[in-house]
């Protein structure tokens, strides 16, 4: 069975001053119908970029090269009225939910404008399933919610909301956009409940990008990892997590803090993320990694398959050993 | 359970709301641009005599009894003839304002929409027309199609609008860039729909801000125009005709009629202007949208 999404060579350079920089690299990925991927990386390694390639959201002045294929038709071709078709099969939960919506309207009106707009349904028809949507999405008196306005409601609820609205077109895949960084650390749990659940009743597809490795090996069957613009590993979540084959992925499971043992100093990776376009010729993660030789400055290692998924490193091999070690 | 209801502090009716918000200042303003309009609507029936009903042996006569204002040069009353012209002299610069402003929003939310060439272009002939001034490019079709307040109020309608259309096009280009004008594009959501319910409706404090000051100089404008005999045609009474027939009394040392038409213009012009700071300032977006604010020593209030 072909897979729901598929993002193969995808290329986008953005024009920074007068020349266009590559901030994505070849990326590939897959995400099968039902099927949740996460996608890790610092700020600035690509991976919100991944998903506004998707959703066709790009700035203008951005060159695309590769291929985006959903449930089998070219993303990229798309224009007008069967661009906005794909849109309400393709919804999106974005970050900040108060920046998202028009501060001016209801939440009802909000909600029920997607339907109305699309679906050819009736006022009382779109206003009773925003109730049950939001039914779904933990709220409980949805109706009174509909004459609110947006900044009467907390972060997490506006999330709630925006979750909502994003279900109501009935969508088969879905792309979360760090949708609990803006919230609280309760409100992010409990928001992360909500989408997993759906997603499970629903059988969506689910896109999780976030800058959190054990929340995406926790949501997601599968997870990559992105660095400097580029797919660095993709393995199954819990592959990755326990047995991290990328040097750069077992740094960001170890700068996590642990919870019960005690440390005077935090860990952390050296150095800084570096942006697609200042990677040299090597390894991007060279100048970083407590691992590289002479080899990882001068080769750009390719993904390679390698137990159930992919990585990107030379040393993998020698490091498995290693890796596993420090990791635990 | 009204959403706005709850916004407002208890105890506070609606109408200590619209004064809060407009402050004793703009509540007078309010007054005036109120009582201007129903002039407009009632002025010709409320005259106690015939305006253009001429009494040559009492040209410039003081106010007297039953006439409370004088006369004009005519030996017309004045009173009556204010009162008759309140109704074109608000009718031009309203149709004026009308127009300029909605092509104005018109042309400059659709290129921003459209973006690339389409934007640079309607930009560069924008700025062509900027070249001209307005109140020659009046004269000039008054000119060619003949005097009268139509042909006046296409032209003003013209000139303006490459002011009203470059103001909102840098204001709908903020707008949307912001996100929730992108979130309502991944909904599925046409250009055309996200344009006329959420993009304009969000910039109309700055649009009724344009749209207050824009009827003050309209109405000097079209008083301009008028004055220059290419506008309202006399003996129809408008006060910007009234300014141009009181000259010769102005130099025989009877400024009465010009006086009396041109403060009429100026009260109602300042009026429009407080009123539309005020309201536009507090729109539902907040501060945005062009508030012009009392510079603090002079007793600012907000």
């Amino acid at each position: 069975m072909s897979p729901l999404l598929e993002v193969s060579g995808l290329t986008v350079r953005l024009p920074v001053g007068h020349q266009p920089k590559p901030v994505l690299s070849d990326v590939s990925l897959t995400i099968a119908a039902g099927e949740a991927l996460g996608l890790v990386g610092e700020s600035g390694s690509g991976k919100s970029m991944t998903a506004r390639a998707v959703a066709r959201l790009l700035p203008p002045g951005a060159q695309v090269e590769g291929d985006i294929r959903y449930a089998g038709t070219d993303l990229r071709a798309l224009r007008g009225q069967q661009l906005r078709e794909l849109r309400t099969r393709v919804a999106v939960v974005f970050q900040d939910p108060r920046a998202h919506v028009n501060p001016v309207r209801r939440i009802g009106d909000f909600l029920t404008e997607a339907l109305r707009l699309t679906g050819r349904v009736s006022r009382r028809e779109a206003t009773d399933r925003a109730v049950r949507a939001l039914d779904e999405v933990a709220v409980a008196d949805g109706r009174r919610l509909l004459d609110r306005y947006p900044h009467q409601l907390s972060g997490g609820m506006l999330q709630r909301v925006m979750i909502a609205a994003a279900l109501l077109t009935e969508p088969r895949l879905l792309l979360a956009d760090e949708p609990t960084t803006a919230l609280d650390v309760t409100t992010q749990a409990e928001v992360m409940a909500i989408i997993d659940g759906l997603r499970r009743q629903r059988g969506l597809s689910l896109l999780f990008i976030t800058h959190d490795l054990d929340l995406a090996a926790a949501v997601c069957d599968r997870t990559a990892v992105m660095y400097a613009g580029r797919i660095v590993e993709t393995r199954p979540s819990a592959l990755l997590h326990g047995h991290p084959l990328h040097p750069y992925t077992a740094a960001l499971g170890a700068a996590r803090p642990s919870v019960t043992t005690r440390v005077d100093r935090l860990a952390t990776i050296p150095g800084r993320p570096l942006s697609a376009f200042e990677v040299p010729d090597g390894c991007a993660f060279a100048a970083r990694c407590v691992y590289a030789q002479d080899p990882c400055r001068t080769h750009r290692p390719e993904l390679a398959s390698v137990d159930e998924g992919e990585v990107a490193c030379l040393r993998a091999e020698d490091l498995r050993e290693t890796l596993a070690v420090t990791h635990g | 359970m009204s959403a706005i209801g709850t916004a407002v502090r208890p105890g506070a009716g609606p109408g200590t709301r619209w004064r809060g918000r407009l402050g004793p200042l703009g509540v007078v303003a309010a007054a005036i641009v109120v009582a201007a309009i129903v002039l407009a609507i009632l002025g010709p029936t409320l005259t106690p005599h015939d305006p253009n009903a001429s009494d040559l042996s009492r040209a410039f006569a003081p106010p007297e009894a039953g006439h409370p204002l004088g006369y004009d040069g005519q030996g017309r009353d004045l009173l009556s003839r204010l009162l008759a012209g309140a109704r074109t002299s608000l009718i031009g610069p309203l149709a004026v304002v009308a127009l300029a402003v909605t092509a104005g929003t018109a042309v400059a939310v659709a290129a921003v929409w459209a973006g690339g060439w389409v934007d640079s272009l309607v930009s560069a002939v924008l700025e062509v027309v900027f070249a001209f001034p307005g109140v020659l490019l009046a004269m000039l079709v008054a000119a060619l199609f003949g005097a009268g307040l139509q042909a006046a109020v296409l032209a003003l309608s013209v000139a303006y609008l490459p002011y009203t259309a470059r103001l909102l096009r840098s204001a709908a280009l903020t707008e949307r860039e912001k996100p929730y004008i992108r979130a309502l594009e991944v909904q599925g959501a046409s250009g055309m729909t996200i344009c006329l319910r959420h993009l304009v409706p969000n910039l109309a404090p700055l649009i009724a801000v344009q749209a207050t000051l824009f009827f003050g100089y309209a109405m000097v404008d079209l008083a301009i125009i008028s004055f220059f005999g290419l506008g309202v045609r006399p003996p129809s009474p408008d006060w910007g005709v009234m300014i141009a027939g009181g000259q010769s009394g102005v130099l025989q040392g009877y400024p009465a009629e010009s006086l009396l038409a041109g403060a009429c213009i100026v009260v109602l012009v300042v009026a429009v202007n407080i009123l539309g700071e005020r309201l536009g300032g507090t729109g539902a977006t907040g501060g945005r949208g062009g508030r012009l604010r009392w510079p603090r020593r002079w007793g600012a209030r907000s």
